[in-house]
């Protein structure tokens, strides 16, 4: 309904730890009503120094914030009564019950949301009078989320939601969201997921040492990439094969190889690839392995940055 | 990807209907607290159930006895007879055992403890063999030698009346339940909330709090409530079981004994913060908080008096909260002081309170 009024807002924000560490160099966002809006980017980049200093919880070295057309100097209680935070892996006490964690949050806020509904939104009602430290790795989480929803929020911040979730943990998270959002609910979540960014954000930021280096839809950001395609194989008994082999069959825009394996970044598959097998058979080479998919967050990750999302 | 469930959405109808006032978030972080220290078995042992042991051990460890029999040797000879006559004669007889031996068992055990002393006749007369160092050779000596001289037929030049007067309030147990009670409300304190500060910063607890409109006065007002809330059982358990099972006698007015225990468990408190103020791991805090208490356990009488100590470090001791607190508690419980009576300890505890609790909120970090 106020699809074009804009929720959260930061403007050149810059964060220097001990005069020296910059952790945030120079970051601009834009977020709308209803949008929900990704920071992706490998640990260590600044999302969770990002995400906090828009949560008001710490203060920026430089920059403007405004959430909500409000600033954290001049409306703090304001402001804390709208959003609904969720950091990265906070230990609630193990000795309360859910229901209990859940009131305990809900008494802080003026207008909370119903305790019930809350579980029952977050499939916590079988775990209600379960002892926190009884609760599962998916259901802590959930739960930490739910203590960010029993406010009643109109924005809510997520840090590393799903971090070390089971797939059919983080599906849930992810359903959760989108049901906050469909209520007209903002989102801000950080992520190192390219997964996660691309199913479950409208937009996105990738964020690298500090400043964004790319930002829009999922969709804009693979189509920057000239080759939305991935042709990846690996020889057979290593390969004695230069690059510039691959590099000169048709509609190539890339080539990378890593480990053995090498990943063609093409415009059409279906021209490239029996191109591929015609050169496999003229080098005398065997294919040990040969897949193709549509080009990922990750590949824009690679592009911009040389690295993977998560190094090892 | 779909999920296989139809998805209705059910209209927002969620007008909140609750409000919550002012002191809600108050209350629930009060009731939280209380649960949580309710449900950690640690807790009930260390605040409750290990004051008592304490408490117990060390009373029946020191009870008062009734008056020791002094036992002694006489060394078998040919006067053994004759003073184990005049023993028997002797109007204390009951309170001294008296063996005979001969001379090497005798010494023997006398130098083993057996025997407070020796005692042999010859024909110059009596021999008493007893160590200076042994307050209850030297007692038996002059016991035993009295007993003697007038069953002899010795006669006092000068009458001499004796009365006997236990004063109430002045055993041991009666001295150390209040001590044990400073002691615990100190630990509590400082455990109670300082650990739990800590802990629940390790936790990023107390960030997430703050990250919602939750008050940080109402926080802090709520570990405060729930200090004074265990103080109320602390001090009811351990007096009840002075009463209960040592006979003990509380002098003074109970609401006093509670405002002054009150005061006690805010003032521990406040250095419980201090402590917690920076701290980032419980490892650390537990470090501080024990060189923080090891001086009051040592110099704050809670076991024996620290009128013990050279008379140049008493102001030093003095000027300590535990100390302070003891002697409020004892002059309280013992004497029946009046409250007015005990301004200055309870103004020592006010300032290491006071002083302790704005510095820390000064250098608190919630993250």
């Amino acid at each position: 309904m106020h699809g074009m009024e804009t929720a959260i807002c930061c403007r050149d924000l810059k964060k220097t730890y001990d005069g020296k560490v910059e952790a945030v160099r120079g970051i601009d966002l834009s977020i709308a009503t209803g949008e929900c809006f990704g920071l992706l980017g490998p640990n260590g980049a600044g999302k969770t120094t990002t995400i906090e200093i828009l949560e008001g919880l710490l203060e920026p070295t430089a920059g403007e914030v405004e959430i909500l057309g409000m600033t954290w100097a001049g409306h703090e209680r304001e402001l804390r009564e709208l959003l609904g935070i969720s950091l990265q892996e906070t230990r609630l006490s193990e000795k309360l019950t859910v229901r209990e964690t859940l009131q305990l949050f809900a008494s802080f806020y003026r207008h909370p949301a119903s305790v019930l509904h809350v579980l029952e939104e977050l499939s916590l009602t079988e775990k209600a009078d379960a002892m926190v430290g009884k609760l599962s790795g998916g259901q802590k989480q959930r739960l930490a989320v739910a203590t960010a929803l029993v406010g009643n929020p109109r924005v809510l911040f997520l840090d590393e939601p799903t971090t070390g979730l089971d797939p059919q943990s983080r599906r849930q998270l992810w359903e959760i969201v989108r049901q906050f959002q469909r209520h007209g609910g903002t989102v801000l979540l950080t992520t190192h997921y390219m997964d996660e960014a691309e199913r479950l954000c409208d937009r996105l930021a990738i964020i690298d040492y500090g400043k964004i280096i790319a930002s829009g839809t999922p969709a804009e950001l693979i189509a920057t990439l000239s080759g939305h395609h991935v042709v990846e194989f690996a020889i057979a008994g290593g390969n004695g094969v230069g690059n510039e082999v691959w590099a000169r069959l048709p509609g190539v825009q890339k080539v990378r190889s890593e480990d053995g394996f090498v990943a063609l970044r093409v415009d059409e598959p279906h021209h490239t690839i029996p191109a591929l097998l015609e050169a496999v058979h003229t080098q005398n080479a065997q294919l040990a392995h040969l897949t193709t998919r549509q080009a990922s967050l990750e590949d824009v990750f690679v592009h911009l940055t040389g690295r993977h999302l998560r190094e090892e | 990807m779909a999920l296989p469930e139809i998805q209705v959405e059910p209209p927002r109808t969620e007008i909140p209907i609750a409000v919550n006032g002012r002191w809600a978030g108050y209350r629930s972080l009060l009731m939280a607290r209380m649960k949580e220290l309710w449900r950690e078995p640690e807790v009930i042992f260390w605040v409750f159930v290990f004051p008592l042991l304490l408490a117990l051990g060390l009373g029946i460890a020191f009870r008062n006895k009734p008056a020791d029999i002094t036992p002694i040797a006489v060394v078998s000879n040919a006067h053994a007879q004759s003073v184990m006559d005049l023993l028997q004669r002797s109007p204390v007889k009951d309170s001294i055992h008296a063996d005979v031996l001969d001379e090497k068992t005798a010494l023997d055990r006398f130098r083993l403890g057996q025997y407070a002393l020796v005692v042999s006749e010859d024909d110059n007369g009596l021999h008493y063999r007893y160590d200076p160092a042994r307050p209850e050779s030297v007692l038996a000596r002059s016991q035993v030698d009295d007993a003697l001289q007038t069953a002899a037929g010795r006669t006092s030049p000068v009458k001499a009346e004796a009365t006997q007067s236990s004063e109430p309030g002045a055993r041991y147990i009666d001295f150390l339940i209040p001590g044990l009670l400073g002691m615990n409300l100190m630990n509590s304190g400082m455990w109670g909330i300082g650990f739990a500060v800590v802990d629940m910063r390790q936790r990023k607890l107390l960030k997430r709090f703050v990250a919602s409109p939750m008050r940080r006065t109402d926080f802090l007002l709520a570990l405060g409530s729930s200090r004074l809330v265990l103080m109320i059982i602390e001090v009811a358990l351990l007096l009840g079981f002075g009463v209960l099972v040592f006979h003990m006698q509380v002098e003074g007015s109970l609401l006093a004994i509670l405002l002054v225990a009150g005061l006690g468990a805010i003032c521990f408190g406040g250095v419980g913060l201090l402590t917690a103020s920076r701290a980032q791991k419980i490892e650390s805090v537990s470090g501080l908080i024990n060189v923080v208490m090891m001086p009051m356990w040592i110099f704050s009488g809670v076991f024996f008096s620290y009128e013990r100590f050279p008379q140049i470090i008493q102001p030093l001791i003095k000027a300590l909260p535990l100390t302070a607190l003891n002697d409020a508690l004892r002059a309280i419980i013992l004497q029946g002081a009046s409250l007015g009576s005990q301004w200055a300890p309870l103004a020592i505890m006010a300032v290491w309170g006071g002083v302790s609790f704005v510095v820390a909120l000064k250098w608190f970090r919630w993250s």
